[in-house]
């Protein structure tokens, strides 16, 4: 199996928002603000409800946020 | 530098400091007695009965020094509680600590077998639990710095 990357869109999605801070995301969602940072950085991929959760704070659908991608597609479509 | 890379690093330190003070103190108050004498054995077990209470008033000392001193620093509040990556963190870098115990308890079995005093056998259980507490902070800062 390929490595994979979770990838996402949380900073553009707090940028179309105001500028909504990491603090008040991560209130919103209920995890610390470092958890937040992480996940931006892709230093740490969240749980599935987290994901919903953050998903359902912008108002978007989840694909919207997070984006699946294998590093080598030939060797996922296997 | 986050507040859980610093507080896993502040705990690594602390550790190494409380149990090394701990035991060079203790050390002086070895009993002069065979090496079989339950003299022997009642010294190690007091020692290692009383680093429990000594160790856990020195870490909330430090961490309370910790706590003023980041919050001076850094103007930034700790958080309030664990969620679920700090919780993730906490239990990988848990797991791996044990299999290190486990190591130090079967390799102190092993000194016994091999006729060594039974202080060796503690000095190798002691050891491998300040060895795995180590581990259990390294691995908390390096999961925290590098994902998980």
């Amino acid at each position: 199996m390929g490595k994979r990357r979770l990838s996402n869109n949380i900073r553009k999605l707090r940028f179309e928002r105001d500028e909504m801070t990491q603090q008040a995301l991560a209130e919103q969602v209920g995890v610390t603000r470092q958890t937040i940072v992480a996940i931006e950085k892709g230093k740490y991929s969240p749980s599935l409800e987290l994901a919903f959760r953050i998903a359902l704070a912008f108002g978007v659908p989840l694909e919207s946020v997070f984006t699946y991608e294998p590093e080598d597609p030939e060797e996922d479509a296997q | 530098m986050s507040y859980q890379e610093r507080r896993a690093l502040v705990s690594l330190v602390s550790s190494v400091l409380i149990t090394v003070a701990y035991f060079a103190y203790m050390s002086q108050r070895y009993p002069d007695a065979g090496d079989y004498s339950p003299e022997i054995f009642r010294f190690w077990g007091g020692a290692i009965l009383l680093l429990i209470p000594v160790s856990i008033v020195a870490r909330i000392i430090i961490y309370i020094l910790f706590s003023i001193i980041n919050t001076v620093a850094t103007n930034e509040d700790e958080p309030s509680f664990a969620d679920e990556r700090d919780k993730l963190v906490e239990l990988k870098s848990l797991q791996i600590a044990l299999y290190v115990f486990s190591l130090g308890f079967v390799a102190a079995m092993v000194a016994i077998v091999l006729k060594n005093p039974p202080s060796v056998m503690f000095i190798i259980l002691i050891g491998a639990g300040l060895l795995s507490d180590m581990v259990s902070e390294f691995l908390q800062f390096y999961f925290y710095r590098r994902g998980v």
